[in-house]
């Protein structure tokens, strides 16, 4: 088993107190931790020929942004803790692409905050953390 | 913003006196030009008592060579389009970008439109059932011309500095004759297609979609529209200029999420109607083939029927004209060859299922009762086969095809533009430009009788067929070598799939 954490992010209050959570562990356990952010998107949607042609434009400012004011602060604050930190972003359909994630970075499991969905929206299309929960091969530990 | 909404304005007041005297004057300047590039473009050579437009002969011919070139790539890359546009083939890594199933479905939704539903009426009409058997098979073989278009759309296209790409046939007619030394022909024949597609757009792409989207509303209002062309062209346009000029994508992507159900939603009732006519399904599907192979009733007999279904079939699926071409170089792939392969969808889709579908309501309505349309025509007989069964079905199918006009307006002010752009240069001024003549274009076609102006615009869509696929035929040999090389590579499992599905 990897030392190495998967900590999903998305800027909301309850991401904060998974950041917090991963931080304690890694400074115990000293694992690497990789911070990972999806910004949805689905291969499956309708678009304007327009909206095609300047979609890898768009994309890369999505990543920057999400980079830059997500993504960024948090590997920071983490490695400012002294811990190994390094960070990801990437597209898809949220669960299913942090599952991905932690494949592919050989993690060997994953701390995700309750995303803050509420009401309705987690209703219909549940949350992603109950969805990870499902769908992911290695441990995962939602943070409340 | 406010400058652009002023001239905006200016232009569409322009355009009102037009239902009032300058239509006429407008039709009796253009007539004679109409007719003369009419005469010249579908220039026809009697053949056993049909007449055959030159251009048609040249669109099938290419589309048989390019089917018998490639070894038939409409069949052998029919399984292998179907799993990239599921996305087996799709990197992770490069999520984000335009998958192959958005190409696809854009490039669709631009071509799926009015000649689905009233285009297979006039073939029917005109060229008896028979006409369906010919538009199938020109569906088919139109499939390998898209293959060879898309595939060099992307392998030429341009990359923008800001990251945006632009693409199509005028870039790799230009690059393409380049690369083979002849760089001036190239030059001309790119700018020769610019000029064409960017006003094909103002036509079949525009006002004859505007136009026929205010005779449909106009029917189904029971005539209530009469004299108020102007005010619903002004809403159309409106409506456009919210999208393509006032960034509004909401509205975009609202009618590019709702066309494609409809599309399934005319499907699904398209095929209930048939099976509700049961009794006449075998009839029917016989008399597609008897027509085709005697063309029984059809001035030129089979040979008449082939003509109208092939000339239907183009008209709805646009191979050969290379429009989808721009729009399928959005596709960021390092294969040119994959998205040439996704296309070969597009005149499937189109032509060989949803087509038939329409031919097969008319087809079982005529069997039951010959009679059942009366003196409608085009859209209006198509919309009598459905009424037949279900009474209220008039009013979708018109709400249905009003949007597709607007679907097909937004990829075809898209095409256009990118003409323009390859003409006049990428800079933003030139872009509102144009685009501001595109939404007066919108709203002039529910004012004006089309007669002249849409024959020059038809005529000049299909005078572009000749550039491109002469260029088609001089670069055939590089999508040849591309297309070996990327199957050998799947082959031998270089290329894998991403999902092990």
């Amino acid at each position: 088993m990897t030392n190495r954490i998967l900590l999903a992010v998305d800027g909301s209050p309850g991401s904060g107190k998974a950041i917090k959570f991963a931080l304690e562990c890694a400074k115990n356990s000293g694992a690497k931790v990789i911070v990972a952010y999806v910004i949805e998107w689905s291969p499956y949607s309708f678009n304007t020929p327009e909206e095609n042609a300047e979609r890898h434009q768009r994309r890369n400012q999505e990543i920057d942004r999400a980079t830059s004011s997500i993504v960024d602060p948090v590997v920071a604050k983490l490695k400012k803790a002294g811990i190994d930190a390094a960070g990801q972003v990437r597209h898809g359909h949220p669960a299913q692409t942090l599952a991905e994630l932690a494949q592919e970075t050989d993690a060997s499991q994953i701390f995700i905050g309750r995303l803050g969905e509420t009401g309705l929206k987690s209703m219909i299309f549940g949350s992603v953390a109950a969805n990870l929960v499902q769908t992911s091969s290695v441990p995962v530990t939602v943070v409340p | 913003m406010k400058r652009i909404l002023i001239a905006l304005g200016a232009l569409i007041l322009l355009t009102l006196p037009a239902s009032a005297g300058i239509d006429e004057t407008i039709n009796d300047a253009t007539a004679p030009i109409a007719k003369l590039i009419g005469q010249i473009v579908f220039f026809k050579i009697p053949l056993f008592g049909a007449d055959l437009p030159l251009v048609v002969l040249w669109l099938v011919i290419g589309a048989i060579f390019f089917t018998v070139y490639l070894g038939f790539i409409n069949v052998r890359g029919f399984k292998h389009a179907i799993e990239l546009v599921r996305g087996d083939y799709a990197n992770p890594k490069h999520a984000g970008e335009v998958s192959h199933f958005q190409a696809l479905a854009t490039a669709v939704s631009g071509t799926v439109g009015i000649g689905n539903i009233g285009g297979v009426a006039v073939a029917v009409t005109v060229g008896g059932p028979g006409a369906t058997f010919w538009l199938i098979m020109a569906g088919f073989l139109g499939m390998s011309t898209k293959f060879v278009e898309c595939t060099l759309g992307v392998k030429y296209r341009n990359e923008n500095p800001d990251g945006s790409v632009s693409g199509g046939p005028m870039y790799y007619l230009r690059k393409g004759f380049s690369e083979r030394g002849m760089d001036g022909f190239g030059k001309f024949m790119g700018t020769f297609y610019a000029i064409g597609i960017f006003i094909g757009a103002l036509g079949i792409g525009n006002m004859f979609q505007s136009n026929q989207a205010y005779v449909q509303l106009n029917n189904v209002a029971g005539g209530g529209l009469d004299g108020f062309g102007w005010l619903v062209g002004l809403i159309m346009a409106a409506v456009v200029f919210s999208v393509i000029v006032g960034g509004i994508k909401s509205i975009a992507k609202v009618t590019e999420k709702i066309v494609p159900f409809m599309a399934i939603f005319y499907c699904v009732f398209a095929l209930i109607v048939i099976l509700m006519n049961f009794t006449s399904i075998p009839a029917a599907i016989g008399n597609i083939f008897t027509g085709a192979m005697t063309g029984e009733g059809v001035a030129g007999g089979a040979i008449g029927a082939l003509i109208i279904g092939f000339q239907r079939a183009v008209f709805s699926n646009e191979a050969g004209i290379g429009s989808a071409s721009i729009a399928h170089s959005a596709v960021r792939t390092n294969e040119p060859v994959t998205e040439g392969v996704v296309s070969l969808l597009e005149p499937f889709i189109d032509t060989i299922v949803i087509c038939t579908i329409t031919a097969l309501v008319i087809g079982t309505s005529q069997v039951a009762d010959p009679g059942f349309a009366g003196d409608a025509k085009g859209i209006a007989m198509t919309s009598a086969a459905f009424e037949r069964q279900l009474s209220w079905f008039p009013i979708p199918l018109a709400f249905a095809g009003v949007l597709f006009a607007f679907s097909t307006m937004i990829s075809w002010s898209y095409y256009g533009l990118k003409g323009w752009t390859y003409l006049f240069g990428e800079s933003m001024r030139g872009q509102t430009i144009y685009k501001l003549l595109f939404c007066a274009f919108v709203a002039l076609g529910c004012v004006v009788q089309l007669g002249p102006i849409l024959e020059i615009s038809d005529a000049l869509v299909f005078l572009i067929c000749v550039p491109n696929i002469l260029g088609l035929y001089f670069l055939a040999p590089i999508v040849k070598k591309e297309m070996n090389s990327y199957f050998a590579r799947i082959e031998s499992g270089e290329i894998k799939k991403f999902s092990n599905v």
